[in-house]
């Protein structure tokens, strides 16, 4: 077991060694612009970007055709805002989204807003999932898009995408997914959950970092997304720019080896985060964050009531996690996403997410218990709200001065 | 973010964790920050009758800063008197800790402690609370 452990698998993933290996004659030897269609140089090139394309496509259950590759996920979001925006402002100019989403759906949104659209950012329920009424209600004949994350980055919650295409599918707007945590995780499919558009990226599944792709869908309906980085017109005009080989290929390969392994590794995964947190909410005031029935296998959420939780993950040294506390952030804002579930502001700065991946062992699951069951020990003997917690005072009775 | 040596020596190993008793008239407490800031600092002194620091003990919900801004805190006042501790200034917290830009806060938390502490104090002997002169909020 090597120490510090990795457990922070919804920020980044380690590359699959196989994933690699797949990347590095595309390096050099084949180093060819997948876009010099005279000689065989950029042939070769052009065949491995072909290919993976094709390993891309099968994972969401689309056509070759309908995969845009971009630099990531981020990328990928903006593009799908932005371009229909762009592309169906003759349409309308109303965008729904939830509150939930991450900064790239969020912001190219405020971007979209600054253009003269109109956004809804709607709240979600309690359990981090986005209400199926309330979604209908904010449709208006307005609306060209609706864009709602498929699992969330920090909770890991599944929106029920199904349903909320339909709706979208209702009143005539577009469906967009950002599916970044999703797709290699859980059986994600364009054509039976009526996805129009998915942004996904590579280095969130074991591939590499900075390549992702963008799926529009070409058939009922055909949709267009106007470009948003002009050049050479690459990727059916909708995304310039000389196509990233290497890492295309790497997020092929990425895409197959999450295919053929995704359904046994979500069995495991779920097996090892269920054993964490049922060890860890062992602990006296310890809350799991978000539904739990509908997540995805890797992502668990935990608050430890009255420790904070960078604090926290400062006497968790060994472990890389993250915290829904932002001690760092001039702002002191902690999690907006853990904030709208409804949760206090002190228990979203007493949270931790442990994101677990394929390379975590059983063995280091059982350590980052032991590790931070100390740990959170420790701060609560340290801590004045536990103390008071202890002696029974409310701790709401008291007059806190605000900074 | 990295944090100092002096930070984690301190975070690692905090000096005088626990509680005095509130209730004796030579003890005075302070109570500052708020859970929804993600920090709060409960910081006590026990004074003896020449107004000097005998004792001074401390608990922190916050980030490793915070803790540490408190336990150096505790170690700087204890053998001060108590005109001397009103005098401790948050910049030399900065300093002794090297605490970055973001984490001010917290040495400015341990600052307010420490005259809350003394105000209440100085109230349950029946004396003035100091007003203090600059507020950091």
């Amino acid at each position: 077991m090597n120490i510090p452990i990795y457990l922070d698998n919804n920020a980044t993933t380690p590359m699959d060694p196989r994933v690699l290996e797949a990347m590095l004659p595309y390096f050099n030897e084949k180093f060819g612009n997948a876009a010099s269609r005279n000689h065989p140089f950029g042939w070769v090139a052009e065949e491995g970007v072909d290919y993976a394309r094709e390993q891309v496509a099968k994972l969401i259950g689309a056509t070759e055709k309908e995969i845009i590759f971009t630099s990531g996920a981020t990328e990928s979001d903006n593009l799908a805002i932005k371009g229909v925006f762009e592309m169906y402002k003759e349409k309308g100019n109303h965008i729904i989204t939830a509150v939930t989403e991450h900064k790239a759906v969020l912001d190219a949104c405020k971007h979209v807003e600054k253009l003269g659209g109109k956004v809804t950012y709607l709240p979600v329920k309690e359990d981090g999932l986005v209400d199926l009424a309330v979604l209908e209600a904010a449709m208006t004949n307005e609306t060209i898009l609706v864009s709602i994350m498929y699992g969330n980055n920090e909770i890991g919650v599944i929106q029920p995408i199904k349903e909320i295409a339909a709706i979208a599918h209702k009143y005539g707007a577009l469906f967009m997914t950002d599916a970044t945590q999703a797709v290699g995780k859980i059986p994600v499919n364009v054509i039976a959950d009526g996805i129009d558009l998915l942004a996904l990226s590579a280095h969130k599944m074991y591939g590499p970092k900075g390549v992702g792709a963008l799926y529009v869908r070409r058939k009922g309906p055909r949709v267009k997304v106007t470009a948003q980085m002009d050049g050479g017109g690459h990727e059916r005009g909708m995304r310039s720019g000389t196509l990233n080989v290497p890492g295309i290929v790497g997020l092929g390969k990425a895409c197959e080896i999450a295919g053929l392994e995704m359904e046994s590794e979500a069995i495991r995964l779920s097996g090892l985060r269920d054993r964490l947190e049922k060890a860890l909410t062992v602990l006296e005031e310890s809350y799991v964050n978000g539904n739990v029935d509908h997540r995805l296998p890797h992502v668990a959420n935990i608050s430890f009531k009255y420790v904070e939780g960078e604090g926290l993950m400062m006497a968790m040294k060994d472990l890389a996690v993250s915290s829904g506390s932002a001690c760092t952030s001039a702002s002191l804002e902690p999690s907006y996403v853990l904030k709208s579930l409804g949760l206090s502001d002190d228990l979203a700065h007493s949270s931790i997410r442990f994101g677990l991946g394929r390379f975590t062992t059983e063995e280091e699951v059982d350590y980052a218990v032991e590790v931070t069951k100390t740990a959170v020990t420790n701060l609560r003997n340290m801590s004045p709200l536990w103390e008071m917690f202890k002696e029974g005072i409310d701790l709401d009775s008291i007059e806190w001065a605000e900074h | 973010m990295a944090y100092s040596d002096k930070v984690i020596d301190h975070y690692t190993n905090p000096r005088n964790v626990g509680t005095l008793d509130k209730s004796s008239h030579k003890v005075g407490t302070g109570l500052v920050g708020a859970p929804e800031c993600g920090d709060v600092m409960r910081l006590q002194i026990q004074v003896d009758d020449n107004n000097i620091i005998t004792d001074a003990k401390f608990k922190t919900f916050g980030c490793g800063s915070a803790i540490a801004s408190s336990s150096l805190a505790t170690e700087w006042l204890k053998g001060k008197s108590v005109d001397d501790a009103m005098k401790i200034d948050n910049m030399d917290i900065v300093e002794e800790l090297a605490l970055p830009p973001v984490k001010i806060h917290c040495s400015v938390l341990a600052e307010d402690a420490i005259k809350a502490a003394i105000n209440d104090f100085r109230v349950k002997n029946g004396m003035e609370p100091i007003v203090l002169e600059k507020s950091h909020h």
